[in-house]
């Protein structure tokens, strides 16, 4: 059915509501169309949620305009984190962690420090019982596993599968995802096992379980290994091996490379859009079984979204950063930041324009997603020019939906399988075309 | 945290490194695993506690200075007329982020080897600390079915 969207005003960002028509229009696309209204439904309720609980101090008059940012960067950040789930640099983890937005205190313009919700501090200011409440524990774990994440991450990785030139099967879909998934929560909480006492430093992560103590490291592991290994499993018996394989890999480049990365060079941001890039490419390789280039320029355009995406949001948390002991390109190499950032924004009309070529989508795909590729890049290139947080805000707001209205573009645009073959060659046997997803 | 109970508690943040402090409950049958579990854990949250409020007071104060001496360099006071400290704005902090950045690598650098070592160690004493338990646990339960 139709999801009707609704725009809460709370002074939020509002995404722009030229996109409810393109709902309508997508209607029938329940896969791209949830995720987008997901995606969206949840940065708004997000917001609504931030903005409530905060308490303006008097000195404080500027509306941190990260508190948003900081929701969405955790959000974000979790999709980049997640190693094994959509390539979006925040989706996974870290860009994933579009999840975490961590709160922007311009430490250099306001000196009083910014006192979070009422309830929330008092609770914290209290002693707790180290135990673990049974209760509690479904909302300790999806906080653990970062669940809005990988459910970003997930949804990029069916975008990859939705785009495969196959017909579509249900039971590999489901499997597929539902792999991703818990590949995509085991990576989550091993990063959050490895990164307590920086995640205490810092404002969008020191709510997290571990470092509330919520939970002990030993049972993070313990149900990192849960989710995991079934999950690892699951993509290479009930996919197929190639999908394990990339699975597993990405677990691995998230932990063990991206995770300690972090602290040693700003390399860890292109990791990190590796990252990003793999569950499309995931979810192609589950439809079809191989990778093709199809699958090498999903991943491509989604390694290329992860540059602007965080590099625009990395430019407002400098000083958590610099003082957390992170090493961001926004901190030691500005300048680069921001040329890698336009760079990979131009690189974006690129590759869309690569895809018809490879006979993934029609020709109108380039065409349609030419505007919105030239504003991210126009909004790029003023970030480039400009490097203030104004600019870096407007490019990392533009980012959160030009990706989601991409994929959905792409989609549309997605060449049907009927299309590239012969009408004389069609398979016969209605099991294999009954679930396609016929473009209109 | 109430002297009769039997677990550990944890607290706030603490003001200088942020962390939240542990105390921990030494029970009376302590087992020298348990012991050895208890020791790892007070010893990494004492070297956690020494860093970071060590780092984060050099922080403030080293980006106090450097304020101050931009501030100077640009001829204004540490408070204005209305008595409101000034500040910098965004781009010219930048300079000094990059800069501590890059100061304290090393230190970060030998401060994440040690925390991963502390958090390896805990968390694998704490895992065959798990274990004895619902070994026991075990022999106990068939002890009683037994009789």
């Amino acid at each position: 059915g139709l999801f009707v969207w609704r725009l809460r005003s709370t002074g939020a960002r509002q995404i722009p509501c030229r996109f409810v028509h393109l709902y309508h229009m997508a209607s029938n696309r329940l896969i791209t169309f949830q995720y987008f209204n997901f995606l969206k439904r949840m940065y708004v309720t997000q917001c609504n949620k931030d903005l409530s609980q905060r308490a303006k101090p008097k000195s404080d008059s500027i509306v941190s305009p990260f508190h948003e940012l900081q929701q969405l960067d955790q959000e974000k950040k979790v999709v980049h984190k997640i190693s094994s789930v959509s390539p979006v640099h925040q989706s996974w983890s870290e860009m994933s962690s579009r999840n975490e937005l961590r709160e922007m205190k311009s430490a250099a313009e306001t000196e009083d420090s910014v006192i979070p919700g009422g309830a929330e501090s008092k609770e914290d200011r209290q002693w707790k019982e180290m135990k673990l409440q049974l209760d509690d524990l479904p909302g300790i774990l999806a906080r653990l596993s970062k669940i809005k994440l990988t459910a970003l991450v997930v949804s990029t990785a069916s975008a990859g599968f939705a785009m495969a030139p196959v017909p579509f099967e249900l039971t590999c879909f489901l499997l597929a995802s539902l792999g991703t998934g818990l590949a995509s929560c085991a990576a989550n909480s091993i990063n959050q096992f490895f990164e307590v006492p920086f995640d205490s430093n810092m404002n969008r992560t020191k709510n997290r379980p571990l470092v509330r103590g919520q939970i002990s490291p030993l049972l993070a592991v313990c149900f990192a290994a849960a989710c995991g290994i079934p999950g690892i499993a699951l993509l290479t018996l009930g996919v197929n091996p190639l999908t394990g394989a990339l699975g597993a890999f990405n677990i691995f480049l998230y932990t063990c490379c991206y995770t300690p990365l972090k602290r040693m060079s700003i390399a860890n941001t292109w990791v990190g859009a590796v990252v990003g890039a793999i569950p499309p490419v995931m979810g192609w390789t589950a439809a079809t079984g191989s990778l093709d280039a199809g699958a090498l320029l999903l991943g491509g355009i989604l390694y290329s979204w992860q540059f602007p995406h965080f590099n625009a949001l990395s430019w407002g948390l400098r000083e958590d950063y610099s003082r957390g002991g992170y090493c961001m390109m926004s901190v030691t190499h500005p300048g680069l930041c921001r040329r890698v950032a336009l760079r990979h924004c131009l690189a974006l009309i690129g590759l869309s324009t690569v895809a018809p070529v490879l006979n993934i989508t029609t020709w109108t795909f380039p065409v349609i997603s030419l505007p919105i590729n030239l504003y991210i890049s126009y909004l790029g290139f003023r970030f480039y020019r400009d490097a203030d947080r104004s600019s870096s805000r407007k490019l990392f707001f533009c980012s959160l939906w030009h990706l989601p209205m991409l994929l959905l573009v792409m989609f549309t645009c997605k060449k049907s399988v009927l299309e590239k073959e012969d009408k004389g060659k069609l398979r016969g046997g209605s099991h294999e075309m009954a679930m396609e997803i016929r473009l209109p | 945290p109430p002297a009769h109970s039997h677990r550990d508690w944890i607290g706030p943040p603490d003001k200088h490194s942020n962390l939240r402090p542990v105390i921990f409950y030494v029970p009376p049958e302590e087992s020298a695993l348990e012991r050895r579990l208890r020791e790892a854990r007070q010893e990494a949250q004492a070297s956690n506690q020494r860093f970071w409020a060590r780092h984060n007071r050099a922080f403030r104060q080293e980006k106090e200075e450097f304020i101050y001496s931009r501030l100077k360099a640009k001829g204004l006071e540490m408070r204005d007329e209305s008595g409101q400290k000034a500040t910098l704005n965004a781009e010219e902090m930048a300079d000094f982020y990059k800069d501590f950045l890059s100061k304290n690598l090393k230190k970060h650098l030998q401060y994440n080897r040690d925390w991963y070592k502390h958090n390896f160690k805990i968390t694998f004493l704490m895992g065959q600390v798990a274990l004895v338990r619902a070994l026991r646990w075990l022999r106990r339960r068939k002890k009683n079915v037994e009789q």
